[in-house]
């Protein structure tokens, strides 16, 4: 079998919030599979479905053709989990997290250095102090060698890089290319939308719903309507004119100029421009682009609005 | 015109035994602009934060916050700024209505300002029909824009955000940010830190911390040019090589 991880029809709900419905995907053996989505997606009662410590209402779930029920010790033995709150002790050193980790599965940091080698490495000048006084950086940086050290087949990691700078971030996920390539299977989960593109597929979630599964420009290929990219001399009050404007789907803010859907799906540029011309907005600049992971993650979740209502 | 400033810092230091936490910063903030205050985990943020909302005191130098002294005033700098953050907000087992009068009973307003305070801010966000329900009920993406709302009730000079888009969903950060257009064009100055580098390019004027210290000022235009890069992630990247 080439599936690691598997989920199929998988429901939960907690006093009668529903956090999963019906929620399908497979992961395949060594890929880094992203699960991308806001708060309240269920991102989290999936990974904790998936290793074992909490049951589905409905649906089943293996990993690495075990059981998640039935076989949940060998499941915790090949699996390493990085939950989002910090699974580290903040009373222990550094170290003595890591020694923690490793004899709780019946292993040394010697035999399994060779895998936190380079993650470790980082904050072994530190390995003294306790790990409640790292910066956040670092706290992650212990968290994913304390969900290493035991060499798991699978590691799931919860939001690793929520509330983390930009620059941790991007070292993060070097890390996490580097352990791919040890044939490590990933299953991540962010809400930062960009960290999609990051990933071989993604799963977009949103209130326990998979909006969509694909590899990521598969998502942006399959994005519908036209896009542009407008910038004026007025960003501020650029939102609410063009919201008006009678053509206008959709607006958003990104960054230093907004994106743009008109109601026939087609871009106008001129009529575009004339309309903002009329509105006092000068150096109109109004471009065709190809749109986003976080484009196509706001017309998915405008879809699913619209198939509720 | 000259401008205004509501914050004034000057060499502000503050030291933690041998460690440096912020290194002589030095900055003004504009009356009514949108001031992005960014850098990487454990660049100094967050103590910068708390010594302007007085909080705590800082080693050295000399700071104004709404015209307030941070070292004798540290009371009405409280009651003349607002504070909201993605881990401190609201209190999840009280109603809607009940947090807006827990907050407005501590920031000294009457009971009639509560009220026609509460009704404005929740007519404005189309929630009224939420009112008596409780926090815990509703979705992260309302509680975040009661939680801005409760922090401008008092209608405060300055309102700092720490992170307050953290984990929402990407249309209702950007409604968030209207909110955010919106408070700043009524006179509050906003002072505000994010991870997300598209908000960034928001703030009328973004500084960025590394290891204690501001190493930039500016404009999100000036600061790209200045770098020579096309997004503000170019330029944090560029900037913030901590560990």
């Amino acid at each position: 079998m080439n599936t690691s991880v598997l989920a199929e029809n998988i429901s939960k709900s907690y006093n009668g919030l529903q956090a999963l419905r019906n929620v399908s995907f497979g992961v395949k053996k060594g890929e880094l599979f992203g699960l991308i989505g806001p708060d309240g997606a269920g991102k989290t009662s999936l990974f904790r479905i998936l290793a074992t410590l909490l049951f589905a209402d409905r649906g089943k779930a293996m990993v690495e053709s075990f059981d998640v029920v039935k076989d949940y010790k060998k499941i915790r033995n090949i699996v390493g989990y990085m939950p989002g709150r910090f699974s580290l002790y903040f009373d222990l050193s550094v170290e003595e997290n890591l020694k923690f980790y490793a004899r709780i599965f019946n292993t040394t940091i010697q035999e399994n250095y060779h895998l936190v080698k380079d993650i470790y490495q980082q904050i072994e000048p530190f390995k003294k102090r306790l790990a409640g006084r790292l910066s956040g950086g670092m706290k992650q940086k212990l968290a994913l060698s304390c969900a290493l050290i035991h060499s798991p087949e699978v590691l799931f990691l919860d939001e690793p890089t929520t509330g983390v700078d930009a620059v941790s971030r991007k070292e993060f996920w070097d890390m996490l290319k580097n352990l791919q390539q040890e044939g490590i299977t990933i299953l991540v989960s962010t809400p930062y939308m960009d960290e999609a593109a990051l990933c071989d597929r993604v799963a977009l979630m949103q209130k326990g719903n998979i909006l969509s599964i694909d590899r990521p420009e598969g998502i942006v290929n399959s994005y519908k309507p036209e896009l542009a990219s407008v910038q004026s001399s007025n960003m501020f009050d650029i939102i609410v004119d063009l919201q008006e404007f009678e053509d206008t789907a959709s607006v958003f803010r990104f960054g230093d100029r907004v994106h743009y859907t008109s109601e026939s799906g087609a871009i106008e540029k001129e009529k575009i421009e004339s309309f903002l011309k009329s509105r006092d907005h000068d150096h109109i600049r109004i471009e065709k682009i190809k749109p986003s992971i976080e484009d196509c993650f706001m017309e998915l979740m405008k879809e699913e609005k619209t198939e509720n209502d | 015109m000259i401008d205004e400033y509501i914050i004034e810092v000057k060499d502000l230091v503050k030291k933690f035994g041998d460690f440096t936490a912020n290194d002589h910063l030095s900055f003004e903030v504009k009356k009514g602009e949108i001031f992005g205050f960014l850098g990487a985990n454990g660049a100094g943020k967050t103590t910068a934060i708390k010594i302007l909302c007085g909080l705590s005191s800082p080693t050295s130098g000399q700071i104004e916050v709404a015209g307030y002294d941070v070292y004798r005033e540290t009371d009405r700098i409280k009651r003349n700024i607002g504070y909201m953050s993605q881990k401190f907000s609201l209190y999840e087992d009280l109603t809607v209505k009940e947090n807006f009068q827990f907050y407005g009973g501590i920031y000294r307003l009457s009971n009639k300002q509560i009220k026609s305070r509460t009704d404005e801010l929740l007519g404005r966000l189309d929630m009224l029909k939420v009112k008596d329900s409780v926090l815990s009920s509703l979705p992260l993406g309302w509680k975040q824009k009661l939680a801005f709302s409760v922090a401008v009730m008092h209608k405060p000079r300055i309102v700092f955000l720490d992170e307050p888009t953290g984990g929402v969903d990407p249309i209702t950060r950007r409604q968030f940010w209207e909110m955010i257009y919106q408070t700043a064009e009524s006179g509050i100055t906003v002072f505000v830190t994010t991870h997300y580098m598209d908000e960034a390019e928001y703030c009328n004027r973004v500084s960025i911390m590394v290891e204690g210290k501001i190493e930039a000022l500016d404009t999100p235009a000036a600061l790209k040019k200045q770098f020579g890069v096309d997004s503000m992630n170019d330029v944090f990247l560029k900037l913030a090589r901590t560990n």
